[in-house]
């Protein structure tokens, strides 16, 4: 198994009565609350414990995108791969955003990436998204066109970084006289594409056709089984048999001496994650248009934003491992070969978890974890396993 | 903009109130529904993103005197979703063609909310078909400084409570709005009136450029306590129209029609009936 360290770089000094107050983290929550001498601060913070996973021996260290909001502080997350480049010296270099409905240029993504790619000599993962609900809301483009927009964008630069230019392009939402951006991507023909996104049935279905790598963001480790299992399901319908190589768990991991020690730890912390930064109410998460009816329907049913959850409830449900050394492995390799991915996207940083303690997690898991998954695959997945 | 669920699900009104049909017509590709009843000269009534709604009292009402026609929008409820649907211009453009089809002449065209939105822009475009244009609660254009809800980031709940003046009248309405069958339309009307008017939000840039081209007598009707279109877009529609009336009905929200169904069709009548003695 691969581990990348997965960063979404929140605001950990927010003010937590005031989020409850605003009832979310995103969008709304006043950036009166934002203080740029803290958030310099926690930059260079975060950018060093990037730099240390490298050292540590992380397989990757993994970006993300999100707009207006505590949770994370990476609405250009190029910029922050940039300043990783020269630094992570070995490590893949992978951002889990870009938000491509979001972007009115396209080809700014193409080149970005581009140049990211030969920065880092062939080391970069290419992340396309959607893009949560919130971001339609925060970035003023609608929902409706969405699922249009990120079809459209994807082509284009995928186009873009094969087809030699200069050509043009007319299509419903971005139209170009000349698509031929320099520097072209270092890899052949482009860098890994990965995909995450929720469970989205119909993202799956096509991340699987296009042999692109899926990455299955916060969820109980059953619902990742199935979700999994739908992308070997839709492999084989296209005429190949998925590797587990191209499932990505996205997981917080974190390692104390003891089990009991580990979740006193972690608790405060997860929980600000789970119960403020990821809080907002469903017309943010959902609006309109975002995704079709039926899918809508049942998000409502489910009534997703509800209740509190403790550390014990994300423990048990499988979103999280915590605990010591020797349970965090059994935990991850029960995991793995449940659900048969062979790449674990781990938050070793999350809500407010401070420098000290993220350190500590990360050099814990780089020396009582990483050695024993080194050359671990998938044991015994079968269909049976994830129903 | 959705019904109060007192004022629609299936119609049984008969006698006055029942002079209408319910039907279906095709312009060109697109299969919509429509309800039309009484007798007189044509009035188009465009309704707004919550949908067609029923045959309301204010309708029934001015049947009396005029041919009353309240089609449901391509993309709306059962009409179709036709492929071309983007923007409010392709529905003011497919209303034209509806004219054409029904070859109506002397048309009082009337919308609300989305609906005035699409109004303006096919007035601006040919207002050979119209007699009068009335807008009510009306998008389409923006003005700066009006504190205005965002009718997409807030609860089912608050949005129904934003529309009305009479809090009553909400809670009768919100108390009732949770019936299951009615949650494939709810959710359609959302969807299609987020594509049209989520950015940018709910007016075109463009529109208060032209508005001058429309050459009929225009009536303006605003609820007095509008939360989403307050009142100053009245007098600002009324800035851009040349000779534009404003009738601004006090202890009402956002659809006069519903929550001041007498009072919006006396200023109707009153206005239509002035508009004859004129010409």
């Amino acid at each position: 198994m691969k581990f990348f360290n997965f960063h979404l770089m929140p605001y950990r000094h927010a003010d937590l009565d005031a989020i409850a107050k605003n009832g979310s983290a995103w969008v709304t929550l006043s950036n009166r609350h934002y203080d740029p001498q803290k958030g310099a601060e926690l930059y260079h913070e975060y950018l060093d414990q990037m730099e240390l996973a490298d050292k540590l021996g992380f397989d990757g260290v993994c970006l993300n995108e999100h707009h207006q909001t505590a949770y994370g502080m990476m609405p250009i997350p190029g910029i922050l791969a940039g300043a990783l480049a020269r630094n992570v010296k070995r490590a893949k270099l992978a951002i889990l955003g870009r938000a491509l409905p979001l972007i009115n240029n396209p080809l700014m993504v193409a080149e970005e990436y581009a140049i990211l790619d030969n920065l880092t000599r062939g080391r970069l993962i290419a992340g396309f998204v959607r893009g949560i609900g919130a971001e339609y809301h925060a970035m003023g483009i609608n929902p409706a066109h969405s699922q249009e927009r990120y079809s459209e964008a994807h082509d284009l630069i995928v186009r873009a970084w094969t087809e030699p230019g200069p050509f043009s392009y007319a299509g419903k939402h971005y139209q170009f006289r000349y698509v031929n951006p320099w520097p072209r991507p270092y890899q052949k023909p482009h860098p890994p594409i990965w995909i995450p996104s929720q469970g989205s049935g119909s993202t799956i279905r096509w991340a699987a056709r296009m042999r692109y790598t899926y990455c299955q963001t916060l969820s109980p480790i059953a619902a990742v089984a199935r979700f999994f299992q739908m992308y070997r399901d839709e492999a084989e319908k296209a005429g190949y048999h998925a590797s587990p190589d191209q499932l990505a768990w996205s997981n917080t991991i974190y390692v104390a001496e003891t089990d009991e020690k580990a979740v006193r730890e972690a608790r405060p912390h997860l929980e600000a994650l789970m119960n403020y930064f990821l809080k907002m109410p469903t017309e943010m998460l959902l609006p309109p248009g975002y995704t079709d009816p039926a899918s809508m329907k049942r998000v409502r049913a489910a009534k997703v934003t509800g209740k509190p959850q403790s550390i014990e409830d994300v423990i048990k449900a499988g979103v999280v491992i915590v605990g010591s050394p020797n349970t965090v492995r059994e935990k991850l390799a029960e995991y793995q070969d449940l659900a048969g991915f062979n790449t674990s996207l781990t938050k070793t940083q999350f809500g407010t978890l401070p420098d000290d303690m993220a350190r500590a997690n990360m050099t814990a898991i780089a020396q009582e974890i990483l050695p024993h998954f080194r050359d671990r695959s998938p044991q015994g997945t079968r269909r049976e396993a994830a129903e | 903009m959705e019904w109060p669920a007192p004022l629609r699900g299936p119609v049984r009104q008969r006698g006055t109130m029942a002079n209408h049909s319910i039907s279906t017509m095709s312009i060109r590709d697109c299969r919509i529904r429509l309800m039309r009843g009484g007798a007189g000269a044509p009035l188009l009534f465009l309704h707004g993103g919550g949908g067609m709604g029923i045959w309301l009292p204010s309708m029934a009402r001015l049947a009396k005197k005029f041919d009353v026609i309240a089609p449901e929008h391509p993309g709306f409820g059962e009409s179709d979703t036709p492929a071309w649907l983007d923007t409010i211009a392709d529905l003011a453009n497919f209303y034209l063609d509806f004219l054409d089809q029904l070859d109506l002449r002397g048309v009082h065209l009337v919308g609300s909310s989305l609906g005035g939105w699409i109004a303006a822009d096919l007035a601006i475009h040919n207002c050979n078909r119209l007699a009068s244009l009335t807008l009510v609660g009306a998008a389409g254009i923006y003005v700066d400084g009006v504190e205005q809800v965002d009718t997409f980031l807030c609860s089912e709940e608050k949005r129904i409570r934003d529309l009305f003046f009479d809090p009553d009248l909400a809670e009768a309405v919100i108390a009732s709005s949770e019936r299951p069958e009615m949650e494939d339309a709810v959710l359609k009307n959302r969807m299609v009136t987020a594509k049209l008017a989520w950015q940018p939000r709910n007016h075109d840039p463009h529109l208060h450029k032209w508005l001058h081209r429309i050459k009929v007598p225009t009536l303006l009707i605003w609820g007095g306590h509008d939360r989403l279109f307050p009142k100053e877009y009245a007098f600002a529609y009324q800035r851009l129209i040349p000779g534009a009336k404003v009738a601004v009905i006090p202890d009402c929200g956002h659809l006069p029609h519903v929550e001041k169904g007498d009072a919006f069709a006396a200023e109707l009548e009153a206005f239509i009936g002035g508009t004859r003695i004129a010409a």
